[in-house]
Formats: C-alpha cells, structure tokens, sequence
C-alpha cells in the first residue's frame, strides 16, 4: 500500500505502507519529521496528523483514548489523527495524510 | 545563595536510567544529586505512559512504566540519592580544582567530580501553540503555569485547552478574572468529568464563555495583550479581547540548555565511547536516549548496561587514588552490606 504524506513545508512524499504497521512508524522510518515522542503509546500527541481528501471519513472511528489524546494537540481540526493509532492494511492503499504544525 | 553542595556525582535526568546509576554508581561507594524537571522521578516512563506496559525489561515480562519506576526506587533506596526535582539543568561550568559546577534553574549549585547526562531526549516543557508571534507575550501575557493567581484579578482571561490544567484553572480564576473565556477544539474534554459539569454550570449562569474554537491570532505591543483572533470551526473569525491568555496543551521535549553545555553534539545526540560512556569531555558521561554510538538502541535495558559501565569509568575518576575490585551482588558481603541486606 501506498501513503502520501505532506510535510509541514506542503512538500509530497509517497511512503510504501507494510501492513500491519502504523502510519507513524512509516512516516518515522522515511524519514519525515514526526515526533511520536511516546513511541506510539497513544500518550503525547506528537504524531498528529491531517486525514486529507476524504479518508477520514473511510478509516475506523478513533477510540475514546485518541479522542481524548487529541485534546493535548496543536492546531486540532475536524480532520485530525494520531498516526500511530492509524494501522496500515490494503484497503488504506493511497491515504492521504499532511503533518500538523507543532 | 545557599553554598553550593558537594557530591560524586551529579546525574542529570531522574528517569530509569538515571535511577539505576544511583545504583551501579553505589555499589561502588559513589554518592549522587539527580536534578529533573519534573517533580516526581521515572521520566517519560511516569510522564507519558506510567500505564502502558512494557514487555522486554529482562526478567521483568510485564510491568508498566510506573511500576519500573517504583522498583526502581525500591531498589536505589540504600544509596540515599539526593533529588532536586522541578528544577531544570540551566548551566555547567568547569572549576579551578577539575571538578564540574552545575547549576540549576532554581539557583541550587551541586559541585561534582563527575555530571552524567541521562535527559532522554530533553526536557519537559509546555507545548507552545502554533499561533505566529506567541515569543514575545510568554511570561507577560502568554503563560503556561500559574504561579499567582492575584496577578489575573479584573483581567480578561483567555484559557485553551481540555484536559485537566484547563478545566481547573477555568473554576479558579472564573471567580477572580473579570471576565474568563475557555476555548477548545471540540465540545468534548478529557478533563475529570466534575470539573467539566462545574464548568458548564459556570457557563448556563453566564459567569464564563466557552467556545468550540482555537487561537489564530494574537493582537497587543510590548508584549502586553490586547485581543486576540478566535476561529470557529466553521472557519468563522472574531476578534475577543483579552489580557492575558493561558494555553494548556500538555507537555513536550525539548533538549534545552543542555544544548549550551559545550558538548559536542551530533543530531542532538552526545557521543560517547562504548567502553566508559564518557562525551569527548573527560568528566561528563551520557547514558540511555541522549547519546549516540555504532549501534546505539533506545532501550531501557540498553541503558542500564551504559549505567554500569559509566559507574565503573567514573570511579577511577571519584576516587583516583583507589583500587576497584569487582564484585558481584550475589556473594559480595561487602556489597550486600551497602544493599542493607546482611
């Protein structure tokens, strides 16, 4: 699977996907500046990003905890998501993701 | 200014792996200061995920951070550590006699013959908001903490977030401030459900304002707040005035002044050599998440290993005039005898 992932400058990387893992730890591993201070403990809310152009809506629901978490980010938006709580699989083939500030 | 004191040494970061040099560095009669930031020991551990497990401590299949740190200082007890804690590392200086003097944010000065940095990835400190300009009001408009609640009486007050700092500060200062406004992104909190139901009380009765909103904007000169600029979520823009504006977003890390040690850093890592773990100054030593070496893991077990053997490099430097045998816990009398159990 592929993810597309916007950096904070709006610059486009596509990252291959391995199933099984999270959009975090695939955003970490290219290379993208994403904190994940917590290493993916669903604890900090430095992995948080924008679910763009309609993938929001196609990705499970967040649980009560990543709620919860996201009221400890930045700039939250309708939109928003903490990457490691977001697992990589077949059906996500081409989500589109974009950094949020911090 | 109290006299400085005067230890061994002095381990910068109180999370586990700072914790279990007090122990390594015991067993062999050295004495030491930690100083942290934050105000309990255990670091990230305790910070940022005391309830998650943690499954690839040795020996340990299951525990959670908080109680690795708390078998932490079970075990680290007999050495008798002292701790300074909400205090930050803000300067380290050389003395005339080869020891180290680190100072601390809150004016504490521990003068050591050895500093070991075990800070992780740095300091803990409030999460700046994204919102352009915010430098120049901190400390006189913009504040992350409240030290004097007088100082916002017949202020117009402006508070962010929805956790539990947010909701609190809301019911304390709504009594005192002129006016008091809580903003956040969605009408949901993660604070403790009485404090949001005494906050909404407070909002039927028209004693504050809450807003589904964020902070776009901050308006005022000389760092002195005059409005700022709410966004709805509807993208709808109005300007709110206001004297002084507390955003509680949780914390982060940032490596901080240990940047201005003089150490040289790599990516905001410090080398070290993988024999004593000491930086390319004699003297300072760096263990577990904040150095850097061919191979180097972030793992806690991966740190006790530096521990030990940053304790050993440091001795010879303690006690220059001393032989070190080693010993182990298990038929050592002697180190029994310092553990407190024969």
């Amino acid at each position: 699977m592929k993810i597309i992932a916007k950096d904070r400058n709006g610059k486009e990387t596509e990252i291959e996907g391995r199933d099984g893992w999270t959009i975090m730890e695939m955003l970490r591993d290219a290379g993208l500046p994403i904190t994940a201070e917590c290493g993916g403990a669903c604890a900090c809310a430095t992995c948080h990003v924008y679910i763009d152009d309609g993938w929001y809506e196609r990705l499970p629901k967040p649980s009560d905890g990543e709620v919860d978490m996201l009221d400890m980010a930045l700039a939250v938006q309708p939109n928003s998501r903490l990457s490691c709580q977001i697992t990589c699989s077949q059906e996500l083939d081409g989500i589109k993701v974009t950094l949020a500030p911090e | 200014m109290s006299e400085p004191v005067e230890t061994d040494v002095v381990i910068v970061g109180a999370g586990p792996i700072g914790l279990f040099a007090v122990f390594e560095l015991g067993l062999l009669d050295l004495k030491a200061h930690l100083v942290d930031i934050l105000d309990r020991p255990g670091g990230q551990c305790t910070e940022l995920y005391p309830e998650k497990p943690i499954y690839d401590i040795p020996g340990l299949p299951i525990v959670t951070g908080q109680q690795l740190v708390d078998r932490l200082m079970d075990q680290i007890r007999p050495f008798g550590a002292a701790f300074h804690f909400g205090e930050m590392a803000s300067g380290l200086t050389r003395q005339d006699d080869g020891r180290w003097k680190l100072k601390t944010d809150a004016g504490t000065e521990i003068v050591a013959h050895v500093v070991v940095i075990a800070a992780g990835a740095g300091s803990f400190v409030p999460k700046r908001p994204p919102v352009p300009g915010i430098e120049p009001y901190e400390g006189k408009s913009v504040h992350y903490s409240v030290r004097k609640m007088e100082a916002f009486r017949g202020k117009d007050v402006l508070i962010a977030g929805g956790g539990d700092s947010a909701l609190d500060w809301t019911l304390n200062l709504a009594p005192i401030a002129k006016s008091l406004t809580l903003v956040h992104h969605r009408d949901g909190f993660r604070a403790a459900q009485h404090s949001v139901n005494q906050m909404r009380e407070l909002v039927a009765e028209k004693k504050i304002q809450f807003h589904v909103a964020s902070v776009k904007a901050l308006h005022g000169e000389g760092g002195h707040l005059k409005s700022v600029t709410l966004q709805g979520h509807d993208k709808r823009e109005w300007q709110h005035p206001v004297d002084h504006f507390l955003p509680f977003f949780g914390l982060t890390i940032k490596l901080g002044p240990i940047a201005e040690f003089g150490l040289n850093l790599h990516e905001n890592l410090i080398q070290v050599d993988t024999a004593r773990f000491e930086s390319e100054t004699p003297g300072i030593f760096g263990i577990g998440d904040i150095i850097t070496y061919p191979g180097k893991l972030k793992l806690i077990l991966s740190g006790f290993h530096e521990a030990a053997l940053m304790a050993q490099a440091a001795f010879h430097i303690c006690r220059p005039n001393e032989k070190l045998r080693f010993q182990y816990t298990t038929s050592s009398s002697n180190l029994q005898k310092k553990l407190g159990v024969s």
